[in-house]
């Protein structure tokens, strides 16, 4: 068809991903982008910026991978596994080297994708007041109302070089459909130069248009189509798989011991060719675990004007 | 003594006592906003309890949660399938919790002080920390727009509960009016504080928290020498009733049934 963006993984990480860029790779505890993380620990980029509000285990990935030097972020620890251990390592011991670290709240975190997509100077919002996250990252200011309300705290606008995120579908010219748990996908990929969307499935335009409420990133904001089924693993994708929460758990010693984790890098990422052997690898068996069961929405008419 | 009387004898410094607490704070409560960890048992427990209401809140998106399952995270799919709504970020922080939509933020930290102050940010240096704990993720958020704030403290020793934070990630309403000419944050801050002794209280917006109960078992000395600051008494000091069976049984049988937070 026309205006396809489809490519694949491998030539989309290779095209927009090179070393020393900001990167944001969103997903918030939903549909992180893994596969195209692990990618990115396979074509060995160096010196990147990560920006995500959440790190997750996909941040310790790509700390012990050494693809990252920076990481601008709103939450150090994964959601319910705990710690982050690469991360502490390098914050608390600068062990194997520091790591600088941005830190916001969520909010301000969002809010900076936010003043990006909107080309925005900055973005005010109501937290801060009394906190010392302002002293600890001088990038989060204050500026005086116009109006009278007094002083606010502002946050800088975020402009990725690139923002690579995960959904359930696309269509072939990249308008980007996904339910459940949506983040801070839509503002980062428009405060973001380019963007790169993996899919659980590459779908029709009929289906994308029989429910434009679902598109979130329309295809003019959208420069890579990549059909990645399991991509999120092991986050999840709602109604394709679920969450292996048991990965996470295995996760928490493997972190521990750096040793072990730069072995499952080997292992797992520079030891699989791309996100078809890593999911082969993992097994029929744990993969039939994750499945759910369905529970499909009702469906809604949009109407058509008769003519 | 019988099975039933020992489900109701948990430990106070048990999850299943700390949670039954917890549920017990939230009756009467319209809308609450739920970290990850012991306050998901206690929302859950609440439903089942003492508020069957409750609209849950969840920092991923998720607004009036029905999960058919415990939820392991704020961002579980179990919170996301049968929920009333879900929205956007710019519309779970900026409407509904900005806007001054949410009764009661429910948080955990590491450190919590005098006024208030919590800390989930790092203990020792700032550059160099010893620990480097989560950080904000929402807290500092919540805790400026919630109408009011209840803390879930797994240990009361004076580390936990210093006279004041090695770092303060979420302000209380008396730190944040120390920064003149801002714009005040409307939230009252944190209301109370459920430790494994007893429960502090903040009466005052501007004041500091003092004990108002505690649990079986539990002397008021011990827990003043626990406390990293002379710790006031509440005009009346309670004893906190003692889960009920049917609390730790739902908890046990219904909620928890992987003993994911029970440990």
């Amino acid at each position: 068809m026309s205006g396809s963006k489809v490519t694949t993984l491998a030539d989309a990480v290779a095209t927009y991903v090179r070393d020393g860029m900001t990167v944001a790779l969103e997903g918030f505890g939903h549909l992180i982008p893994f596969a195209a993380g692990h990618e990115i620990i396979r074509q060995r980029r160096r010196g990147l910026t990560m920006c995500r509000m959440t790190p997750d285990i996909l941040t310790d990935q790509l700390l012990i991978a050494g693809c990252v030097d920076r990481l601008v972020a709103s939450f150090f620890a994964s959601g319910s596994a705990g710690s982050l251990h690469e991360i502490r390592r390098r914050v608390e011991h600068h062990d194997p080297k520091p790591l600088e670290t941005e830190e916001y709240s969520h909010y301000g975190m969002y809010c900076r994708y936010e003043a990006g997509a909107k080309r925005l100077p900055f973005q005010p919002l109501l937290s801060y007041v009394g906190s010392d996250l302002p002293r600890l990252n001088p990038r989060i200011r204050a500026v005086e109302s116009p109006y009278g309300e007094g002083t606010v705290y502002v946050v800088p606008p975020l402009n990725p070089d690139v923002t690579i995120v995960h959904a359930q579908r696309a269509d072939a010219r990249g308008n980007v459909q996904m339910w459940g748990i949506t983040g801070a996908q839509a503002p980062a990929a428009y405060a973001a130069a380019r963007v790169i969307v993996t899919v659980e499935e590459i779908v029709d335009p009929d289906v994308v248009r029989a429910d434009p409420n679902r598109t979130l990133i329309p295809a003019h904001a959208v420069d890579a189509v990549v059909p990645v089924p399991g991509g999120a693993h092991p986050s999840y994708a709602q109604g394709c798989y679920d969450r292996d929460s048991a990965f996470y758990r295995e996760w928490t010693p493997i972190s521990r011991d750096r040793e072990a984790a730069v072995a499952w890098i080997d292992e797992w990422i520079h030891g699989t060719a791309g996100h078809e052997e890593y999911l082969a690898k993992l097994g029929r068996q744990r993969w039939a675990g994750l499945q759910v069961a369905p529970a499909p929405s009702g469906s809604v008419s949009y109407g058509r004007r008769k003519a | 003594m019988t099975g039933d009387e020992t489900l109701s004898g948990v430990a106070p410094h048990s999850t299943e006592f700390l949670a039954s607490v917890a549920a017990r704070e939230l009756a009467g409560r319209r809308r609450v906003f739920a970290g990850v960890g012991l306050p998901t048992l206690a929302v859950d427990l609440a439903r089942r309890t003492t508020n069957p209401d409750v609209e849950l809140v969840y920092e991923s998106g998720v607004v009036g949660a029905h999960p058919e399952a415990m939820a392991e995270g704020i961002a579980d799919s179990v919170l996301v399938s049968g929920a009333e709504a879900m929205l956007g970020m710019d519309a779970l922080f900026g409407y509904v919790l900005q806007g001054g939509n949410v009764d009661v933020g429910f948080l955990g930290a590491a450190q919590v002080d005098r006024v208030g102050n919590l800390n989930t940010g790092l203990i020792g240096d700032w550059d160099r920390p010893t620990v480097r704990l989560p950080g904000s993720g929402g807290a500092c958020d919540i805790i400026a727009s919630a109408e009011e704030i209840v803390v879930v403290l797994r240990r009361h020793d004076p580390q936990a509960l210093p006279s004041e934070v090695d770092f303060c990630t979420s302000p209380s309403p008396v730190r944040a009016r120390q920064e003149a000419g801002f714009h005040q944050p409307s939230g009252f801050g944190v209301a109370a504080v459920i430790t494994p002794l007893g429960i502090l209280r903040r009466p005052d917006r501007y004041g500091e928290l003092e004990l108002a109960a505690v649990h079986p078992g539990v002397g008021v000395d011990e827990v003043r020498a626990a406390t990293g600051w002379p710790l006031r008494l509440a005009s009346d000091v309670a004893e906190t009733p003692r889960p009920s069976t049917e609390e730790v049984r739902l908890l046990r049988e219904e909620i928890d049934t992987v003993r994911l937070y029970l440990r």
